[in-house]
């Protein structure tokens, strides 16, 4: 009954999805990240009020004391956690086409979770293997040509839009093999709550990785919330482009710049 | 013999214009080493913060072409603009640029950045690859200095693309989320900006 609900939702977001780029929306915004457009925008800054209130009461204040742990332990839980990532990345890249990546991962997986002891330590990259980039299902759907849709701010989870929060349904609906063994695996070593909690973990590490920047960000912005919202369009768009994989400049939003010579 | 010395003459004449052309023309990558040195050397913790923050505002208001990086925020609203508005906005976002520039580099000290290539795009601009070296706080975090060389002689930073993200980009729609959430009037991106500088 889960299972068909969030089929349900899923579907109905990406159908959504699709209308909302009847309008051209679907072509440009591979473009452009401000042609997303902030449909439900009130109800995004509310969220993002709500978000900012339990960061400072809850998420800054443990990212600090987790800042406080010895380097190597951060290292190591930050490892685990990126190790974990590929059971998600790998699937991406195979459904992307990009099949020669995706046996990278996978011998980054196997090496790592033997060697360096369940992903504590990152032999693979002291080996020689290429830089590791995730992959999720809000991705692939992007380079399938799926538009991004509206764009959405999930209460704890944050910034999003309807084709990343559908993709993230597609972890609990068995694309995510950690998510199955953890919940449905029926093992005595893990449950949900392991599941959750690394989950949780993973966004104190990321929270306590851009202490300073966040800070620095609301610090020197006028209007944050839009910062925040141009910058998670222009991180996605780079992500789907796959341009942080180009060891070469690459080059995105030229026109505007242009634009401006003709004035 | 006068004909030999008049046609010495003009070489002399030629070869030293198209010296002193070249020697005047700097490299975007020369050009942003420079510039990054000159920071780090402002960034010194021998000098104070209120130091450090005159320091690099000298630096910016040399090297940045804070006119250009303030046109291009207002974005399609520059179009809509009159003379005394123009006048108005390029003043108030000098001070607004050189407030929050200045204070978000202040907080680094001595930070290591290591020019790697350059793209000519156009005429007009060229794309300066670097990498600020990571430290035990950070990782290793890469910069993009997009270069405006409409006058070679003279470069100028327009925009650092900081592991892709555009900060030109992110300014110009945050500008264009106040415009637009005040039904399109251009001074309550004025009134925000003043209110800014005088924090």
């Amino acid at each position: 009954m889960k299972k068909i609900l969030i089929t349900s939702l899923v579907t109905f977001m990406l159908t959504l999805n699709v209308n909302a780029g009847t309008d051209g929306q679907n072509n440009l915004s591979k473009k452009n990240p401000t042609d997303v457009k902030d449909c439900f925008e009130n109800l995004n800054r509310a969220t993002f009020a709500l978000n900012q209130g339990l960061d400072k009461v809850i998420f800054k204040p443990v990212a600090k004391a987790y800042r406080g742990l010895p380097s190597p332990v951060r290292t190591g839980t930050s490892n685990v956690l990126v190790n974990l990532s590929s059971l998600v990345t790998i699937p991406n890249n195979v459904l992307q086409g990009d099949f020669k990546t995706a046996g990278v991962n996978t011998g980054r997986f196997i090496v790592n979770t033997t060697i360096g002891i369940l992903g504590i330590f990152d032999v693979a990259n002291k080996m020689g293997f290429s830089e590791y980039e995730k992959e999720d299902y809000g991705q692939t759907l992007g380079v399938w040509g799926v538009g991004s849709g509206c764009y959405l701010v999930l209460p704890v989870l944050g910034p999003s839009t309807i084709r990343d929060t559908a993709g993230s349904f597609v972890n609990i609906m068995g694309g995510d093999p950690y998510y199955n063994v953890s919940t449905h695996g029926n093992n005595e070593y893990l449950d949900k709550s392991d599941y959750m909690l690394t989950k949780t973990i993973t966004g104190i590490d990321f929270r306590a990785k851009n202490l300073e920047s966040l800070e620095n960000l609301e610090k020197n912005s006028l209007d944050f919330y839009a910062s925040v919202r141009s910058l998670y369009l222009q991180d996605r768009q780079r992500k789907i482009s796959n341009t942080q994989k180009n060891p070469n400049i690459e080059v995105l939003y030229e026109g505007d710049w242009e634009e401006l010579e003709t004035q | 013999m006068r004909l030999k010395k008049i046609f010495t003459f003009v070489l002399f004449i030629v070869i030293s214009l198209t010296n002193i052309s070249s020697s005047y023309s700097l490299e975007p990558d020369i050009f942003v080493q420079s510039t990054v040195n000159r920071a780090s050397n402002a960034l010194n913790n021998k000098f104070s913060k209120e130091e450090k923050i005159e320091k690099l505002k000298s630096i910016a208001k040399e090297t940045v072409d804070i006119n250009g990086i303030g046109f291009y925020t207002l974005g399609s609203y520059r179009k809509n603009i009159t003379e005394d508005q123009k006048k108005e906005y390029t003043i108030l976002f000098e001070r607004y640029f050189l407030k929050s520039f200045a204070s978000r580099l202040a907080e680094y000290s001595n930070p290591e950045i290591q020019v790697n290539s350059k793209k000519i795009l156009n005429k007009n601009y060229t794309m300066v690859s670097s990498i600020l070296v990571a430290t035990e706080q950070r990782p290793e975090v890469k910069i993009d200095w997009r270069i405006y060389t409409k006058n070679p002689e003279s470069p100028l930073i327009r925009d650092l693309i900081i592991e892709g993200l555009s900060l030109a980009r992110t300014q110009k729609e945050e500008f264009s989320s106040i415009i637009e959430n005040n039904e399109g009037d251009i001074n309550a991106l004025f009134d925000t900006l003043k209110q800014f500088i005088k924090q």
